[in-house]
């Protein structure tokens, strides 16, 4: 019963990692261009220095 | 855009500039063509390397390139040079309309539907043991309340989160007093949360905790696809405005231009227009002479000559001379804004079409919740406990939640206007697909729409075309344009010398000649006509070249195919009787109307549609917005006015009129397949709610038969517009 509740508490707390990366990638904007970061990893020259 | 690089140098942009966080001065450009690695990397090396620049950076989705500047050494006008001689034309955005453009609501969007996702995921996690106790595993009751304590703690405040777009929408409709998709929606979920809660407290079987947040996650895939396809649209329009009605240039003191958004200018203002831009304003003529191209205002084709003291109308195209313009309207006071009126007034009336989903939400909402009722009263009245009537009634809720319902349409929609979308054709909303789908009457404008709207020489002779090319090709006049295009490959004439509103002159060859009007080229006598061009050396005999504007290749298919649909067709037209006539005939067209002003065009629309009739109007002109905005269904080509555009539900890009059949077959593709979705959610809920009613639901039921009947629904959506 105990180790039950010790896993099930360390798997939620993984997931809740997974959901802090989550809330990461949208905060930062990394859906709001896809195509564009798509095509800037085929780039062999770094251009895209960040804007702000 | 024809700007030349000298003019854009001298201008100031600087009302298009913003302050960065770090003080930086940057500015938002819309880039034109860009679209591929290639362009991106480009844009990027060039416009980082200017001097004063110290970032750019664009968004391939969008089309969008921010520039920052150093401080104190923003030249945006030299920026524009370097794009346009990159070959990718830009348009400054207006710094408000950049702001917008950032998608607030679908990043609120995508962030519940990331919380629905790990909610439901999670919750699931303890929901397999529970599933498993049902079948007779072991699983003590200690361990269940376990279970389904874990199940809570992750579930509900995730379903509490990712339930807000559906709780706010729904109380803002019961405000109004309706009932939208999302109040059985909502009452379904708060009710499942607080119920289970009880159950888990009570140490009873039956939480539904991994339903509610499952149910949520798959309504909001939904929910996400319809909000992607607006927000691609409306930013798709925006842009479109952004690249036809760009600023105005207006001459400050000391000459300096300005390049002024268009709802700074003031009437008074001094404005200059050089030929190939729109005239911004209405205004009077101070200084230059030249023609303007009223064809997307009034439907007129011919060319109109202007001079001092003239009147010009916002929208007018300036066709040959730089013209100086004292502005005597503001861009909102403009003729334009009485057309804007008639739009917003057709607009206003459209916004009370109910949707099919909403239409469907009124039938369902009132019998399941009844249902609901029913089954709680019935069951406490033939002597089971109140506990248990509530939690059959709780399961009725649960299982006929609209979960099929909420996915059914915007799943159409989407895979329609993916279709569409490939083919040239850009949905601007869910509801035009549904609108268009329904229509019964088609109603054409002439110029622009069934002809090509601009002048073919007609009668080509070869050995004439030649002779005339070198000087044509000196000149941007859509007459000598057409010309050109006739002759294709030939030589410059020299020392060109164009005369606005009358033609051009210069050296062919050693010998002086003369390309314009009959009185410029010197013939005795003729009558003066904007449809035709003359041409002779000095001293020698003068050659006539006639134009028409012909009618489109495909304009006969497309009259035929939508004749076999089973629609009417009928031509308004702002244009002379004369004209209209001939096409119509050349089309088979038997109803027609010419010389109409935009209200009575608007007024013909609406007399159909107190017929009876559902009336799709296709037309491009400023003349044609209102009626646009009045008809059931509207489509405008990709060549009209911003106006139009905004007042059309599809535009359609490229020559073709066989856009407009395409674009009917795949709405009422997208119809059948919605009400085929309906149909099966309501064949769904007859064999699951009596079912619920009597006890035979349990959470892993409900679980199955919920993702079940979405995936069908999704399935069935794909097949829109397929070919058969």
């Amino acid at each position: 019963m105990s180790i039950l509740i010790f896993l099930a508490t360390v798997s939620i707390l993984l997931a809740l990692t997974g959901l802090a990366a989550f809330w990461w990638t949208v905060r930062s904007g990394q859906y709001d261009d896809p195509l564009g970061d798509a095509s800037r990893i085929l780039l062999e020259d770094p251009v895209d220095r960040p804007l702000d | 855009m024809a700007m030349t690089s000298h003019a854009l140098e001298r201008q100031d942009f600087s009302a298009f500039l913003r302050d960065g966080e770090d003080g930086r001065p940057s500015i938002d450009l819309l880039v034109k063509g860009a679209r591929c690695t290639a362009c991106l990397s480009k844009i990027e090396r060039e416009i980082s390397a200017m001097p004063a620049v110290t970032s750019a950076r664009l968004n391939l989705t969008s089309g969008k390139l921010s520039v920052a500047f150093e401080r104190g050494r923003d030249d945006a006008g030299a920026v524009l040079e370097r794009l346009e001689n990159l070959g990718y034309p830009a348009t400054p955005f207006d710094p408000a309309k950049a702001l917008a453009a950032h998608d607030a609501e679908g990043r609120r969007l995508t962030m519940a539907l990331g919380v629905a996702a790990f909610g439901a995921g999670n919750a699931m996690m303890f929901s397999v043991p529970i599933w498993a106790g049902l079948f007779g595993q072991e699983l003590g009751p200690a361990t269940r309340t376990m279970m389904q304590w874990m199940s809570a703690v992750i579930a509900a405040p995730c379903a509490v989160y990712a339930g807000m777009p559906f709780f706010t929408s729904a109380w803002r409709s019961l405000r109004k007093g309706r009932a939208n998709m999302d109040v059985p929606i909502s009452i379904g979920v708060i009710l499942t949360l607080v119920i289970s809660f009880v159950e888990t407290v009570l140490g009873g079987a039956d939480t539904y905790f991994d339903a509610a947040i499952s149910l949520l996650f798959l309504l909001l895939i939904g929910r996400w696809l319809d909000h992607r396809l607006r927000a691609s649209a409306r930013s798709a329009a925006s842009d479109l405005l952004a690249m036809q009605a760009p600023a105005a240039v207006v001459v400050g003191e000391g000459g300096v231009e300005h390049r002024t958004p268009l709802d700074d200018v003031r009437a008074g203002d001094l404005l200059l227009v050089r030929p190939g831009e729109r005239i911004p304003v209405d205004g009077v003529v101070e200084g230059g002479v030249s023609e303007l191209d009223n064809a997307l205002l009034t439907g007129e084709t011919a060319p109109v000559r202007v001079g001092k003291n003239d009147i010009c109308r916002a929208g007018a195209l300036n066709l040959t001379g730089t013209l100086r313009l004292r502005a005597t309207a503001r861009s909102e006071d403009s003729a334009v804004a009485a057309i804007a009126r008639l739009v917003e007034a057709g607009a206003q009336s459209r916004s009370l079409y109910v949707r099919l989903a909403d239409k469907a939400a009124a039938l369902y909402v009132p019998v399941v919740h009844s249902a609901a009722a029913i089954t709680f009263l019935g069951g406490w009245a033939l002597g089971l406990s109140p506990r248990e009537a509530l939690l059959r009634a709780v399961a009725v809720l649960i299982i006929t939640c609209p979960c099929a319902l909420g996915l059914a349409v915007p799943a159409v929609q989407i895979t329609a206007s993916a279709r569409l979308f490939r083919r040239g054709v850009l949905v601007k909303s869910g509801a035009a697909l549904e609108r268009l789908a329904e229509v019964d009457h088609v109603v054409f404008d002439k110029t622009g729409v069934l002809t090509e709207g601009r002048p073919r020489l007609l009668d080509p002779v070869p050995a004439a075309i030649a002779m005339a090319a070198p000087l044509a090709r000196a000149s941007a006049h859509p007459l000598s344009k057409a010309l050109s295009a006739e002759a294709g490959v030939s030589s410059l004439a020299q020392d060109v010398v164009e005369t606005p509103g009358q033609g051009v002159e210069g050296w062919i060859g050693g010998r002086r000649a003369r390309l314009g009007r009959a009185a410029f080229v010197g013939v005795p006598g003729a009558v003066p006509s904007e449809t035709e061009l003359w041409f002779g050396f000095d001293g020698d005999t003068k050659i006539r070249f006639a134009f028409a504007d012909v009618i489109r290749p495909d304009a006969v298919e497309t009259i035929v195919a939508l004749r076999q649909r089973g629609l009417t067709i009928e031509i308004l037209s702002g244009d002379l009787a004369a004209p209209v006539a001939k096409v119509a005939q050349a089309l088979g067209i038997e109803t027609w109307r010419a010389g109409l002003t935009p209200a009575e065009k608007s007024e013909a629309i609406a007399a159909r549609g107190r017929e009876g009739r559902r009336v799709l109007m296709v037309g491009d002109g400023l003349n044609d917005a209102p009626a646009l905005a009045n008809a059931h269904a509207a489509m405008a080509p990709g060549s009209a006015l911003d106006a139009s555009q905004n007042a059309a539900d599809l535009v359609f890009s490229g020559e073709g009129l066989d856009a407009v059949v395409a674009a009917l077959d795949v709405a009422r593709s997208a119809r059948r397949r919605a009400l085929e979705n309906f149909a099966f959610a309501a064949l769904y809920n007859l064999i699951a709610a009596p079912a619920a009613m009597f006890g035979f639901i349990n959470p892993l039921v409900a679980a199955l038969a919920m993702s079940g009947s979405s995936l069908t629904v999704t399935l069935n959506a794909l097949r829109t517009g397929a070919r058969r």
